[in-house]
């Protein structure tokens, strides 16, 4: 084993030695996986054939919850290996100190971006990461499907639980076995805080922590939604929701055997792919309100590229950072990734509009998603989320109803608040 | 009444501590400081983000009244089906190893073609690291791609698919499926071992004396073998109370499945609560300690009963 490290040093150091003098190396954490991972290593190695520098990519855990904790280890030890983290829009709160102030380098083009996401990104009048690429929820559906059984694509979660049955049933007695009516994220992570939060507000049930402070999950509306939920499971949504993430869902819904499936943006270029059996079959619209008077609701995700404290080569780090968060730059992971690019301007463009046509349709959606409560409970957002989506899976796996269980979650959440936020 | 001691025996006692001195260090330093820390944190709000200055808040991450409720690691209901979890799947899954593993030593032991390749073969599972197994478990106990269930449709013993890792009622039987599969060959090596111990001539006596082989198995092998059945159970009990990666690759953060590591990890480091973390695995460790110190427990009485009679 030592001499592994040994020869990995000596390799390194040879390396090092090669480069042009002023040169240095920049290690990125950004995609985790697929076309994310790719997009990013592309472009970082471009970057560093203009600059003579070079680039060292780190690939992360795939799963956010796990992300997390890394980064904060890797930040709390006041560690060097990496200079430019990739990092959840609720993590600034809870990162933010470790991260130097990027405006010295942005010669002003935050303003480019969107000023939601800017003013999340900005602690105490520092621009903590550059936005790179946003997200929120979407309903996929198959439009294929909708126009054989003469289906419009649903307004409202009743209707998307009755279409979704009808077109499952039909389908089924038709052969098709392994149809399935709507596909989405269960498993006991940070995926599921998204969705029930998606279905909590869109039913007139708040945001779980109110941006004043209040805990106002415990009411009758976010019951009710998360009860239609758990009524999904077994039905129109495989019992293995209970288990799924991202990836699952849009397995089962990319092999052709879902009719709807929530997923984020990104699904889309994946979907149409050339090996894709549902290419050109899909479409893609705002998720259902809770009821008539609901309101369409999609959680606000997405990254940014922020630059760590303890890099030994802050300037070089920052300007990858503008090179990758540049016009060009999220205009190429919008044409070939479908990620929701940052700022407003690309979203006329007719190249990444020919691309993504949603990305037109859906603009105010994603430009008014509706933000976790991670502002307001700051670095205890986690254990919110965490002990949040635990009472929403055990509604979800049958252990007990959503209105006890939201009764006991307010008691947990107030003993994570204490005193104050 | 005190003797004093022969000069020369003292020159011998400090020699032995010398001798002893090193593994007493290393000890002191690998178990009795970790512990001694975590016991110290568990008394405190440390929080992993800043680990300098945390302020020492006596019992209260165990237990907390805070005027109008009782608050703490101890009536926090996910904390008790934690350990009811791993406690239910320490007694399973150890107690299937012990069978499987026991049979297929006896079956190991016996002189038949192709005995070398069996053995190597009925190591494999032990050898892959439990985080790939659990990968490949739970893909292929999956509802909607998993082979099992494709398998199990075609042969007509289930009409619909079963989400094993996904639903409640079988989602830790998942869990100690693959955990058998991927343990049963340390038991089986151990009891292969003490059966090569065991001498021939008892078994030849008994075969003269006309014994049933279940009658020798229970009377001559069982016994013969009981001390190293009894230090592989406990290595076993010890390894399936802080069971993790299993759990948290096949069913994540579920509080349905979730045992005391996985709780633990999700303290320490998703909230990054050293405090309550800490208590946790003080609290684990005395579970542990219990497990040993019943299981010596049996053990001696059992051994005095055999003395007795």
């Amino acid at each position: 084993m030592r001499k592994v490290i040994l020869g990995i040093a000596g390799f390194l150091t040879f390396a090092g030695l090669g480069s042009p003098a002023n040169a240095v190396e920049v290690s990125v954490s950004c995609g985790a996986f697929g076309v994310d991972l790719q997009l990013c290593t592309a472009a970082s190695q471009r970057w560093a054939a203009q600059t003579g520098n070079t680039v060292q990519i780190v690939s992360a855990p795939v799963n956010d919850s796990d992300r997390l904790p890394l980064y904060q280890q890797m930040l709390a030890a006041h560690s060097s290996d990496i200079d430019i983290y990739q990092i959840d829009v609720i993590w600034p709160g809870i990162l933010g100190s470790h991260f130097i102030d990027l405006k010295p380098y942005s010669n002003g083009t935050e303003k480019d971006h969107f000023p939601a996401i800017v003013k999340n990104n900005t602690v105490n009048g520092q621009l903590l990461a550059m936005p790179w690429y946003t997200d929120a929820g979407v309903l996929y559906y198959r439009k294929d499907l909708l126009e054989k059984y003469g289906a419009a694509v649903p307004q409202t979660w009743d209707e998307l639980t009755e279409t979704a049955t009808k077109i499952q049933e039909a389908e089924r007695s038709a052969g098709n076995k392994q149809m399935w009516g709507f596909v989405w994220q269960g498993k006991a992570d940070e995926g599921l805080t998204c969705d029930a939060f998606e279905w909590v507000f869109s039913h007139g049930g708040g945001s779980i922590v109110e941006p004043d402070g209040r805990i106002s999950i415990n009411n009758a509306k976010a019951a009710k939604a998360i009860d239609l939920a758990a009524s999904w499971i077994g039905k129109i949504s495989p019992t293995s929701t209970l288990n799924d993430a991202e990836e699952e869902s849009r397995g089962i819904f990319q092999t052709g055997n879902a009719v709807f499936m929530r997923n984020w943006p990104y699904a889309w270029s994946l979907a149409n792919s050339a090996d894709s059996p549902v290419r050109d079959r899909v479409g893609v619209a705002i998720l259902p309100q809770g009821g008539a008077n609901g309101i369409h609701t999609a959680v606000l995700g997405g990254w940014q590229l922020a630059v760590s404290k303890y890099s030994k080569h802050p300037k070089e780090a920052a300007e990858l950072v503008m090179y990758l968060t540049s016009s060009d730059g999220e205009k190429e992971r919008a044409i070939k990734g479908s990620y929701n690019p940052t700022r407003p301007d690309l979203y006329k463009d007719p190249e990444v509009l020919s691309a993504v046509p949603f990305f037109g349709t859906l603009y105010e959606t994603f430009a008014n998603a509706e933000a976790r409560p991670s502002g307001v409970t700051k670095d205890r957002y986690n254990q919110v989320s965490v002990a949040f989506l635990q009472a929403v899976h055990s509604v979800l796996s049958g252990q007990e109803a959503a209105a006890p269980a939201l009764n006991n979650l307010e008691t947990s959440i107030n003993d994570i608040q204490g005193s104050s936020w | 009444m005190k003797t004093a001691m022969p000069p020369q025996n003292y020159a011998r006692v400090k020699t032995a501590w010398l001798f002893i001195a090193p593994m007493l260090i290393v000890l002191a330093a690998v178990a009795a400081w970790p512990l001694l820390n975590t016991a110290y944190y568990s008394l405190t709000n440390a929080r992993l983000s800043d680990l300098s200055d945390p302020s020492f808040i006596g019992l209260r991450n165990y237990l907390n009244y805070n005027g109008y409720r009782w608050s703490g690691l101890l009536t926090s209901p996910i904390w008790w089906k934690a350990v009811l979890n791993t406690l239910w799947f320490m007694a399973v899954s150890v107690s299937l190893e012990v069978v499987i593993g026991f049979g297929v030593a006896l079956v190991l032991h016996h002189q038949f073609p192709g005995r070398g390749l069996a053995r190597v073969i009925s190591l494999i599972p032990w050898a892959i690291p439990a985080v790939v197994s659990a990968q490949i478990w739970s893909w292929m106990l999956h509802e909607q791609f998993g082979i099992i269930n494709d398998f199990l449709m075609v042969i007509g013993a289930i009409e619909t698919p079963i989400a094993w890792a996904a639903k409640p009622s079988t989602a830790m039987w998942a869990i100690v499926f693959a955990d058998v599969w991927g343990t049963f060959p340390f038991i089986a090596l151990l009891m292969l071992a003490a059966l090569q111990t065991l001498p021939a001539d008892l078994y030849e006596a008994a075969k003269i004396d006309g014994i049933s082989p279940i009658k020798v198995f229970f009377k001559i092998t069982l016994p013969l073998t009981m001390p190293a059945l009894v230090v592989a159970v406990i290595f076993r009990s010890l390894d399936a109370l802080r069971i993790f990666d299993l759990v948290y690759v096949m069913s994540g953060r579920n509080p349905q499945t979730m045992t005391i590591s996985v709780f633990i990890r999700q303290r320490l480091v998703d909230f990054q609560d050293i405090g309550t973390g800490s208590a946790a695995s003080m609290l684990l460790f005395i579970i542990g300690a219990l497990v040993v110190i019943i299981a010596l427990l049996t053990r001696t009485l059992r051994l005095s009963e055999v003395n007795e009679s």
